[in-house]
């Protein structure tokens, strides 16, 4: 049970660390669109695979 | 009779393609077909501009395209004004600026990724963001390279509205606001779980036995990581509470604050003396799901501020002002833009075609054809000239006007209707109000309950007198019964929204639901609000795209409403044609225009005109068998035979129909109440199904009329589109607007469809019967729990952490009903 006289001060180091990077993505306005990068991630994407068209197509053939 | 066609719909903004029309634009290999030429130009220059793959991604329909003006673009202009720029360009110096717009015309996250590839495409954007939940773009760019009015040009090329707006103080409070309660739920949450974890080791600790140093170490650990939550995320609670003291009510947050309170109190106690339970984890997860709960809530009201603050900047905000010389004259070409707010009484503005005006004022130069369908309901344009007075806000559409200033500030009759529109609202929340009433009934309930229970096991049991009064007031911590109705309302709204409807206003959907009475404004509502050729039957052998020719070459130099849509649908086949020559042309004011065609006399106009002037007539029988029944009709004939008649309309919305038949269905009484004349009323009406019709009604008329009907007991959800259906739309009890037409009617509707298909409305009644049971489910649980579980912790049967266990579960359960609400299709 003496590991706890260690496990507890390392979990406290850890929820100060979680605070502070919680407390920085508030102040940059991480949360502020929550639903726009998950579709812009998708869409570019495709985009790219779109400008090779010629390697989507070998790709299939073969 | 005769086999309907099958309704093609427009590839670009889903609206069906009139019969007459055969345009397309090649998308992907395909040729797609379009509704009118607007659409087509903006499909076009998506797919020139290489970003096609936006309708691969789009979920929705884009919103109908209108086609660009020269006058548009020169308004546009005024935009590069430094003296314009200032109200607007929130940082940058003389190169490098960066403005805020709003953006229009935004129903999927593709209209997104289009708008910010487009515009990080053009030459001279530095950046460019879209914020996809409130649409808004902020947008960098160099001035030297390109210009503001070319950002937001190109941004109507592409089918969208850009407004720049200046994000006011009150909006700044309400960011820093949301992000306070963010930090405070992410707070509680992250202390929060240390607290159970500990907590789960005294419990178990206890239950399985463990040894006294470890049990203390625990409390005391427990206490400084409770005490920063409380300090921090549960400081709402007590501030609200003693606010509410202060003011001599109870509100909800009383019981919480007292709860919270009492366990915290308790539970340092206890540390201290080394004995007895601690509550740290009770009031960990009190702040955390009550933040939650709240957050909720305050998003929703923060949508209703911003429709708000979006239709404050749609009122047009700069004016083109003639400067007076010293001797009273005035040049067109000396002029300057100015910022509304700075006009004076006796000012002069040109107001352009295609321009709002300003302000109200006196026509002193020009004459032309104002569109006020905004302010009155009128459909046509009304023609006005010298020293008739106009309206601010309404829509200049055919010459330049010189104004003059009458009215400004708060005597506009603009702001009059806001004046009209506020009393309705201030009459509004008496349901609200009942409840806040029950609420704090409950409340002291409780309250008092919780005091009996104390004083009764402080004398017959005082070791457990505390864990008792927690376990009564955790117990009936209102929070599955706070939870029940937000989480339900929650989750409808996001159902609601993706279809585009967005509630504004936390009884809409409870009112919807309940809804006996449908009321619909005609125009813009159940019609398209412009006119547009519908039908065009040629009653020679020819062809009938030679008539349209010709009639479309006689219109060739007017801008009236309706020669404007004939040289529209002419359009399309002009191209291709050789120009037709017309000489003599002249112009009977009201009636027709008629001209010499290759030694041929063509005449065109309306019916009364050509039966006049030609020896054949058109008998209403012929209108019968061609089956025209519009509200316009024009005939082209020479002064022997007629050729070809065309039928123009306020084109009904093909959805309407549905919805009205589905409305029906569910036994619904449905009203129609116009502006308009009784004929139009009477006409639409019939076509779409609807029994009871109320024309030539004033704003204040409808206002009566709908509150004539909710003393008769009927419950009324109006639906409605212009500025002149604002105070009846606050006085219904449930209001829809069309977000597509005035924003001003918007912001004050409780409901507000985004799109133009005002068949969701049904999908919208469907869910908002569907949110109404689950919060009544909700409700039955959290009472039914309730009626349980406070007798058998006022007992003493129930342990604290049990009854958090309790709550927290029934809370759970709560949301988690509510949480079916998103999976619904219907």
């Amino acid at each position: 049970m003496e590991a706890l006289y260690l496990l507890i001060p390392l979990a406290l180091i850890l929820v100060g660390v979680i605070i502070w990077v919680f407390l920085w993505a508030v102040k940059s306005d991480q949360f502020d669109d929550l639903e726009g990068p998950a579709h812009r991630i998708i869409m570019d994407d495709d985009d790219k695979v779109k400008e090779k068209p010629v390697n989507t197509s070998t790709e299939k053939k073969g | 009779m005769t086999q309907k066609q099958p309704i093609k719909p427009c590839f670009h903004c889903g609206l069906p393609v009139p019969e007459q029309l055969d345009i397309h634009v090649t998308i992907d290999g395909k040729n797609e077909a379009m509704c009118c030429y607007g659409c087509q130009a903006v499909a076009q220059s998506i797919v020139d501009s290489g970003m096609a793959d936006f309708y691969k991604f789009r979920t929705k329909s884009s919103q109908k395209a209108e086609e660009i003006v020269p006058e548009f673009l020169q308004q546009l202009k005024a935009y590069d004004n430094p003296q314009v720029q200032k109200h607007f360009i929130s940082e940058g110096n003389e190169q490098v600026r960066e403005v805020s717009l709003i953006l229009e015309g935004i129903v999927c996250a593709a209209c997104v990724w289009l708008n910010e590839k487009h515009l990080n495409a053009l030459p001279g954007v530095i950046s460019a963001s879209i914020n996809y939940s409130n649409h808004r773009a902020r947008v960098r760019w160099d001035n030297n390279r390109i210009t503001l009015s070319e950002i937001l040009e190109s941004i109507t090329r592409i089918g969208y509205l850009a407004h720049p707006y200046n994000p006011d103080r009150q909006q700044a409070v309400i960011e820093k606001e949301k992000k306070q309660q963010l930090r405070r739920i992410g707070i509680a949450a992250v202390l929060g779980m240390q607290i159970m974890i500990l907590a789960v080791a005294l419990y178990t600790g206890g239950w399985w036995g463990m040894e006294e140093s470890f049990k203390q170490m625990f409390r005391w650990l427990s206490l400084a990581i409770t005490t920063p939550l409380l300090l921090f995320a549960s400081s709402p609670f007590f501030s609200a509470a003693l606010r509410d003291l202060k003011n001599k009510r109870v509100g909800m947050d009383v019981p919480v604050a007292l709860g919270i309170g009492i366990a915290f109190s308790a539970s340092v106690l206890h540390t201290v003396q080394g004995s007895g339970e601690i509550y740290f984890d009770s009031v960990a997860m009190f702040t955390f799901f009550l933040l939650s709960a709240r957050y909720f809530e305050s998003s929703a009201r923060k949508r209703t501020a911003e429709a708000t603050e979006a239709l404050l900047n749609l009122q047009p905000a700069i004016a083109t002002q003639l400067i007076v010389d010293s001797d009273g004259g005035y040049d067109h070409q000396k002029q300057r833009s100015v910022a509304v707010t700075e006009l004076a009484i006796g000012d002069l503005v040109l107001v352009r075609p295609g321009e709002h005006i300003p302000i109200d004022g006196t026509i002193i130069e020009g004459s032309s054809d104002i569109n006020e369908s905004l302010l009155t309901g009128e459909s046509l344009p009304i023609s006005r000239t010298i020293n008739d007075s106009v309206i601010g806000g309404s829509t200049n559409t055919e010459s330049p006007l010189v104004v003059k200033v009458d009215k400004i500030g708060d005597d506009t009759v603009l702001a009059s209707i806001q004046r009209l529109l506020d009393g309705a609202q201030n009459r509004k929340p008496a349901i609200a109000r009942m409840a806040d009433r029950l609420a704090s009934k409950f409340v002291i309930i409780i309250l008092l309950l919780a005091s009996v229970v104390a004083i009764y096991w402080y004398q017959t049991d005082p070791a457990h007198w505390v864990a008792i009064t927690i376990a009564t007031l955790v117990v009936t911590c209102p929070c599955a019964l706070s939870v029940a109705t937000p989480a339900a309302l929650t989750a409808a709204s996001g159902q609601l929204a993706r279809l585009g409807l967005l509630p504004t206003s936390a009884n809409a959907l409870e009112t919807l639901s309940k809804a006996t009475d449908f009321v619909f404004d005609k125009t813009g509502t159940l019609t398209q609000g412009n006119i547009r050729l519908v039908k065009a039957v040629s009653l020679t052998d020819d062809d009938i795209e030679h008539h349209l020719h010709i009639a479309a070459a006689l219109e060739a130099g007017s801008e009236h409403p309706i020669a404007k849509s004939l040289l529209q649908a002419a359009g399309a086949t002009a191209q291709t044609g050789e120009a037709i020559k017309v000489s003599q042309l002249d112009n009977k004011a009201g009636a027709g225009v008629n001209g010499l065609i290759e030694n041929t006399q063509w005449y065109l106009g309306n019916i009364n005109y050509i039966n006049q002037i030609c020896t054949q007539n058109i008998s209403s029988a012929q209108l019968a068998e061609h089956r025209i029944n519009a509200m316009t009709l024009v005939a082209l004939a020479t002064e022997k035979k007629i050729f070809a008649v065309f039928a123009f309309d306020d084109e009904l919305r093909e959805e309407a129909r549905t919805l009205i038949a589905q409305l029906k269905q569910q036994n619904k009484t449905i009203t129609l109440m116009t502006g308009d004349n009784e004929a139009n009323a009477q006409r639409i009406a019939k076509q779409v199904g609807i029994d009871n019709v109320y024309a030539n009604m004033k704003p204040a008329d409808k206002l009566a009329q709908v509150q004539h009907m909710q003393q008769q007991g009927a419950i009324v959800a109006m639906t409605g589109d212009g500025i002149n259906d604002a105070p009846v739309l606050a006085g219904a009890s449930v209001s829809i607007a069309m977000g597509s037409g005035t924003q001003l009617a918007a912001a004050h509707a409780d409901l507000i469809l985004l799109s133009n298909h005002v068949e969701y409305l049904y999908t919208g009644y469907q869910i908002a019967r569907h949110t109404r049971k689950i919060i009544r489910q909700n409700l039955s649980w959290a009472f039914g729990y309730n009626l349980l579980a406070i007798p058998a912790a006022a007992t003493g049967h129930v342990d604290p952490w049990m009854a958090a266990i309790g709550m927290s579960a029934s809370s759970l359960l709560v949301v988690l009903n509510a949480l079916r609400l998103t999976r619904s299709k219907n």
